[in-house]
């Protein structure tokens, strides 16, 4: 088995908590997320569910003291109040005393305010700030702005699994020496945009989440971020910092079938949870819970139900979905649930896949239901995006 | 511990590059402010069943990365990794206008789904049934850049043989307002524009994809080795030269050795600061190139400026429609590139000339 | 019917931005997904917008749509049956 790289704080904020506390305590009282939008007017909001962070624009400005003339999108905002909660949960108080950096990621970007003020821009000049703030990068530089980071600071975009996607590049930076540490994860807020892109391809429920289950009817969006600071041994040794756990295995393949659908087995899920347990140097038997993407599509949970039982076979682990809690959160959720995987490392806990009823036809895959106490030491995490990009991460336990 | 080499290359660009051999078709376009791609026939490429979905930046995506593969002698590759400074804007727009103009009624699929900043890496996927690594990186000055440095590290690591790297951006007419309004943009009122020295504030802008193919081998058809890439987040300029001695040293290479330097000079008074401090300074006696006249300046157009620093080594010629200073070289064995936008998202990238191709 | 079905043909062609196929082309019984025209879930998601915006037809599965687009032919048929524009 390889260790992996050390991770050393982690910070988030989801519709079941603005702390990694709350979201545990959510995540072990059945305390769920998904509810009516309120902080967007939208026509849709009678026919669908979202895990949405009940804090408008103004009390997120307020939270982070900016001034009045910024132009932080909220997807911005959500991200680096995540982002200095983790930094400080890994006990950093000088940002530059090693060479640190960030890779974040965003599907959303400053499209919550583009399309507020799209045809406003020509009327009113103090909106002209937010022509700035559009792109993927710019939540990235306003997080590293507010954290003091000077050396690589990038970003990474594939839709649903562009978080793992980011922690894997943020471990592969640690290993080759390139950073010290590297804060890394990622941040989507709601916007009319995605609830509508959603919409138009009918994948969006208009009751709450049943993932794996037959009778399943979509997903309900969310928003959140969440980060991890990954450092090197070298700083763990010197500093005697705490481990909270390993990021010890990662993998990303692309299923090369349809631009949105997955195909039938599951066959880029397949490989890319293959590469992540060869990366871990794991087998099958290691492996102690999956937390699995877990969408509610018909689709998605079809795709990976036969991905996970062509990997595992007969041994298929614990694996839940944490989505009923906390909505589909697009590129912030593999964060999320890279916070939650390291949750269930700490606490030897496996979180419930919730308001599941009717297995699926298709195969023999029951979800843990309840909250279920047993030791792990490894826990897979899957993260599927539009455009094929399928990644697995394996985080394992910190002795 | 592999090194990694150009082998192939596909230049969609606001020059005609897709089918010359270098720039020798090229024209600087000084009476617009924003520069259009020179299509090729995307038919001949691409099925009409595929073309029927996909923006600009998609086709012009395809093209070139399919040109750089055909150039290398492959037929699939390891890995896919793509920068885009705006993502696929075309489609993006057309899917925003209409849940705004239509009040969120009677939306369809096809743009939402092609709008999101990994398509083009996941449509070249998909016309290749490429099921290796496919990354997507949106940093503004370094999109391009960092899918070099991911490269670079899976080259180190031996978890490749191969890859297609490339910077993609498009315009679209109304984003290109709103940067117009903003100021990124020169303004109508300064025609006819002019790059280098810059007079003012803005840039013009451009748009295109070009593509790279990474191969751990030198080949035939090897331009360069991409010897090193560094992105920094921000250097200011008291600590530029500092900063680039250490880049250089990590890559077993002093400014000495230097035989050009190809700057990213974009027209942007306030840019401009950053490529002078170096150019006038500690790079003062080496051949300056510069390449945001002919390509127009875009998040993604360092990767044109690869694309001039890797034929130049190969060609062992510089074009005078790129050159910023009159000194000359006999050889041209080792090439700089540096790149920053508004004092941010700096990157330097090395490429030296092989030596059994000399 | 016959109008429907070649206002239906023009409709497909430009709503699915299918440039190289005229009406004509299109046979009122040949399939349009799969073989035939070769569309997709996609399209199928396109024509059901279509259905809605230009016939006030909703449909909410989009599983209906499999067999209701199966050719112009059960194309136009649903939607004399079902049109409320």
């Amino acid at each position: 088995m390889n260790q992996g790289v050390a991770i050393t704080g982690m910070g988030i904020i989801s519709a079941i908590g603005n702390t990694v506390e709350e979201n545990f305590t959510a995540l072990t009282n059945n305390k769920v997320g998904i509810s009516t939008i309120d902080n967007i007017v939208t026509i849709h909001s009678d026919n669908i569910k979202v895990g949405e962070i009940k804090k408008t624009n103004e009390a997120l400005v307020a939270e982070l003291a900016l001034p009045p003339g910024n132009n932080f999108s909220r997807t911005a905002m959500l991200g680096a109040i995540a982002a200095k909660q983790a930094v400080k949960n890994a006990g950093i108080t000088d940002i530059n005393e090693y060479k640190t950096g960030l890779i974040s990621s965003t599907s959303v970007g400053g499209m919550d305010m583009t399309e507020r003020y799209y045809y406003e821009y020509f009327k009113n000049s103090s909106i002209l700030k937010y022509v700035e703030s559009h792109d993927g990068g710019d939540s990235s530089q306003k997080i590293a702005d507010t954290l003091g980071i000077t050396e690589i600071v990038s970003t990474i975009s594939t839709a649903c699994s562009s978080a793992a996607n980011a922690i894997m590049l943020g471990a592969r930076l640690i290993k080759a020496g390139k950073l010290d540490r590297v804060i890394v994860g990622g941040t989507d807020a709601l916007a009319k945009f995605t609830i509508n892109g959603f919409k138009t391809l009918m994948i969006l429920s208009d009751t709450d989440n049943t993932p794996f289950d037959n009778e399943r009817k979509g997903l309900n969006l969310g928003e959140a971020a969440a980060y991890l600071v990954l450092e090197s041994e070298e700083i763990v040794k010197k500093e005697g910092k705490k481990v909270l756990a390993y990021v010890s295995g990662y993998g990303n393949a692309n299923d090369a079938f349809h631009q949105t659908a997955s195909s039938e087995n599951g066959d880029g899920a397949f490989l890319a949870m293959q590469k992540a347990m060869k990366v871990a140097g794991l087998g099958v038997d290691d492996i102690d819970y999956i937390n699995a993407h877990g969408t509610a599509t018909p689709n998605n949970d079809l795709s990976e139900g036969r991905a996970i039982i062509r990997m595992f076979g007969d041994k298929v682990p614990d694996f839940s979905s944490t989505k009923p809690f906390t909505g589909h959160t697009l590129a912030a959720a593999a964060a999320i649930e890279a916070v939650y995987s390291v949750l269930s490392l700490q606490n030897n806990v496996i979180f419930p896949n919730l308001n599941f009823k009717t297995p699926m036809s298709e195969f023999d895959l029951l979800p843990q239901t309840s909250l279920k106490h047993k030791p792990i030491q490894h826990v897979l995490s899957n993260s599927f995006g539009f455009g094929g990009n399928c990644s697995t991460l394996i985080f394992s336990k910190s002795e | 511990m592999s090194k990694c080499y150009i082998n192939g290359t596909g230049c969609i660009s606001a020059q005609r590059t897709f089918d010359t051999v270098f720039l020798e078709a090229a024209e600087v376009n000084n009476q617009e402010n924003v520069l259009t791609i020179k299509d090729p026939v995307y038919k001949n490429y691409i099925s009409p069943g595929a073309i029927r979905r996909m923006g600009k930046g998609v086709k012009a995506g395809i093209v070139a990365s399919s040109q750089a593969m055909q150039e290398a002698g492959l037929e699939n590759v390891d890995a896919i990794i793509t920068g885009t400074g705006m993502g696929c804007m075309e489609d993006s727009e057309k899917f925003l206008k209409a849940i705004i103009d239509n009040n969120e009624s009677f939306l369809t699929p096809t743009s939402f789904i092609q709008s999101t900043h990994n398509t083009v890496g996941a449509q070249i996927a998909l016309g290749l049934k490429c099921t290796g690594y496919n990354f997507t990186y949106v940093q503004n000055a370094v999109s391009f850049e960092s899918s070099l440095l991911d490269a670079s590290l899976q080259f180190a690591t031996d978890e490749i043989e191969n890859v297609l790297v490339g910077g993609i951006d498009e315009t679209v007419e109304y984003t290109m307002s709103l940067f117009k309004l903003a100021g990124y943009i020169k303004a109508e009122s300064e025609k006819p524009y002019q790059i280098f020295p810059a007079k003012s504030k803005g840039v013009v802008y451009g748009e295109g994809a070009t593509f790279f193919l990474l191969e751990n081998k030198i080949t035939d058809s090897t331009y360069a080795e991409m010897a090193g890439v560094e992105i920094i987040n921000k250097l200011p300029v008291e600590e530029a030269e500092q900063r680039l001695n250490q880049f250089l040293a990590e890559n077993d290479c002093r400014i000495t050795d230097l035989d050009a330097v190809v700057l990213g000079y974009n027209g942007d008074i306030d840019d401009e600061i950053y490529f002078k401090n170096l150019a006038e300074n500690c790079l003062k006696n080496i051949t300056q190139l510069y390449y945001k006249h002919l390509s127009g300046a875009y998040h993604t157009s360092s990767a044109f400026g690869l694309w001039i620093g890797a034929k130049i080594i190969k060609t062992q010629e510089i074009p005078a429609i790129v050159r910023a200073n009159a000194i000359a070289k006999d050889q041209y064995n080792t090439i700089l590139l540096y790149n920053q936008h508004k004092g941010r998202d700096h990157s330097f990238t090395l490429l030296k000339r092989c030596q059994s191709t000399i | 019917m016959e109008a429907v079905k070649q206002e239906l043909k023009e409709k497909i062609i430009s709503v699915l931005n299918l440039e190289d196929v005229n009406p004509e082309d299109i046979k009122d019984t040949d399939p349009l997904f799969g073989a035939g025209l070769g569309l997709d879930s996609i399209d199928a998601l396109e024509l059901i917008v279509m259905l809605d915006k230009d016939y006030g037809i909703k449909l909410l599965d989009p599983k209906e749509g499999k067999a209701i687009f199966e050719s112009i032919e059960t194309m136009a048929k649903y939607i004399s049956e079902n049109r409320t524009k």
